[in-house]
């Protein structure tokens, strides 16, 4: 590997190099397996400083957008390989499940505990409020002044953010790439009040990638578990947890 | 527990992106609508965070979007996200752009591009796109100012390395370093793999 054009990789996935140093780069990269991954990484990376800056477009680009293509007539495919569902990745890989650093005390039948449901409601329009107010909370969790967030890692590049605002008493889980649960169970949330498990909700089983608003009031929990339970969940936890997760405390 | 923030990848909730880039491939306009829908408010945010000018930056993101119709066939999963490689090309186009029509007059002054941040600030509704942009925020302050600095001067204005050099008046192999040092260490704290 040439250290020298190796520094390079950052410069190149910021699209920094001028045409004459991109091509010689891009030769480079053919011979050096360790560069191209390094590209591939930090190109990964440069396209989520892309999407931080998103912004909502006018309306109008849309319409303009599909008559635009309408015209343009598209390259044929080089190799005849579709693509593929993203979670068809995960299909037949079993999921490897967290280490525990201890184990999770459950308290089984404790008084009080309520399973959140999806709200099935059959007004669409109730339905479309309701996610709408979903979203407003959890955006006001992510945006309060003392959001924390923690991140584990699950097996299969699955992974999680914990966000917890004390402020608003609220938490919201951002899953990401999470392989879907078997058939007829789904991943519940709950609270770690000292050991007790408190449900926090289901997570939708149609989604790998989520954020969800824990429900509930976060008060003294110190963090958070998923267990896979069966559909419409469990007053508490039937299985050992996949994960635990404490709220980010400094 | 490290406090690091995200997940692999460039985040992909909502639609089954690399399944619709297959039926645009095969010429499907009603999946092209759907990825529009997801890709589109990132590939204009981005572009303008680049040339500012709000016309061209549609223009240019107009571009971007007949691109990934064009090209869809040539899209390969196994090299990363489809929100990757979409704004991976809108990046590149809105880079060629700036620098093709960097008939320096109409290049701002050196002291103001130090002083613009990225547009962070701007209103969307959206979660997703909140979240995002918090955990960037956050990664970003993990730099060193320099590294800080170099990479944002380098992605969001567009700058070829030896521009930001110029501008923050540091040796050229001191950006090289300080580019790749900093695009890594935000590659850990987001948590991207590939």
């Amino acid at each position: 590997m040439n250290a020298e054009l190796h520094t390079l990789t950052g410069a190149y996935a910021l699209h920094a190099l001028s045409d004459d140093e991109r091509e010689e780069f891009e030769r480079h990269l053919g011979d050096c397996e360790a560069c191209t991954q390094e590209v591939r990484e930090l190109t990964a990376t440069a396209a989520r400083l892309g999407l931080a800056v998103s912004v909502t477009p006018p309306p109008e680009m849309k319409a303009a957008a599909l008559r635009r293509i309408s015209t343009v007539r598209q390259e044929p495919p080089v190799a005849p390989a579709p693509a593929r569902p993203v979670a068809a990745r995960f299909r037949g890989r079993r999921m490897a499940r967290f280490a525990l650093a201890a184990c999770m005390a459950v308290t089984a039948g404790s008084a009080g505990v309520a399973v959140w449901q999806h709200q099935s409601a059959d007004d669409a329009q109730q339905q479309a409020r309701a996610a709408q107010q979903q979203s407003e909370q959890l955006a006001g969790v992510l945006a309060a002044p003392d959001a924390k967030a923690t991140t584990g890692q699950l097996a299969g590049g699955a992974s999680g953010t914990l966000v917890v605002a004390h402020s608003k008493n609220q938490a919201v889980f951002v899953a990401s790439s999470m392989p879907k649960p078997p058939s007829g169970k789904v991943y519940q949330l709950w609270f770690n009040d000292a050991g007790t498990m408190r449900s926090a909700g289901l997570m939708d089983p149609s989604q790998t990638t989520e954020a969800v608003l824990l429900s509930g009031p976060v008060d003294k929990a110190s963090g958070m578990g998923i267990t896979v339970e069966p559909s419409g969940g469990s007053p508490a936890p039937t299985s050992a947890p996949l994960a635990l997760m404490n709220f980010a405390t400094a | 527990m490290k406090e690091v923030v995200y997940i692999s990848g460039v985040p992909s909730a909502g639609p089954d992106l690399p399944m619709l880039l297959g039926q645009v491939a095969r010429g499907d306009q009603e999946a092209f609508g759907s990825v529009y829908d997801a890709v589109c408010g990132p590939v204009l945010g981005l572009v303008r965070s680049v040339l500012r000018d709000p016309a061209q930056s549609e223009e240019v993101a107009q571009e971007v979007l007949t691109e990934v119709w064009r090209t869809a066939a040539r899209y390969r999963p196994e090299r990363g996200g489809v929100m990757n490689w979409v704004l991976t090309l809108a990046h590149r186009r809105a880079v060629d752009r700036v620098r093709s029509a960097q008939a320096s007059a109409d290049r701002e002054h050196k002291a103001a591009l130090l002083d613009r941040t990225p547009a962070f600030d701007q209103v969307t509704e959206q979660v997703e796109a909140r979240l995002e942009r918090e955990q960037v925020r956050r990664c970003l302050r993990t730099l060193t100012e320099l590294q800080r600095q170099s990479v944002t001067l380098a992605y969001y204005q567009g700058l070829t390395y030896r521009e930001v050099a110029e501008l923050l008046t540091v040796p050229l192999g001191t950006v090289k370093t300080r580019l790749r040092d900093g695009l890594i260490r935000l590659r850990d704290c987001l948590g991207v793999s590939t």
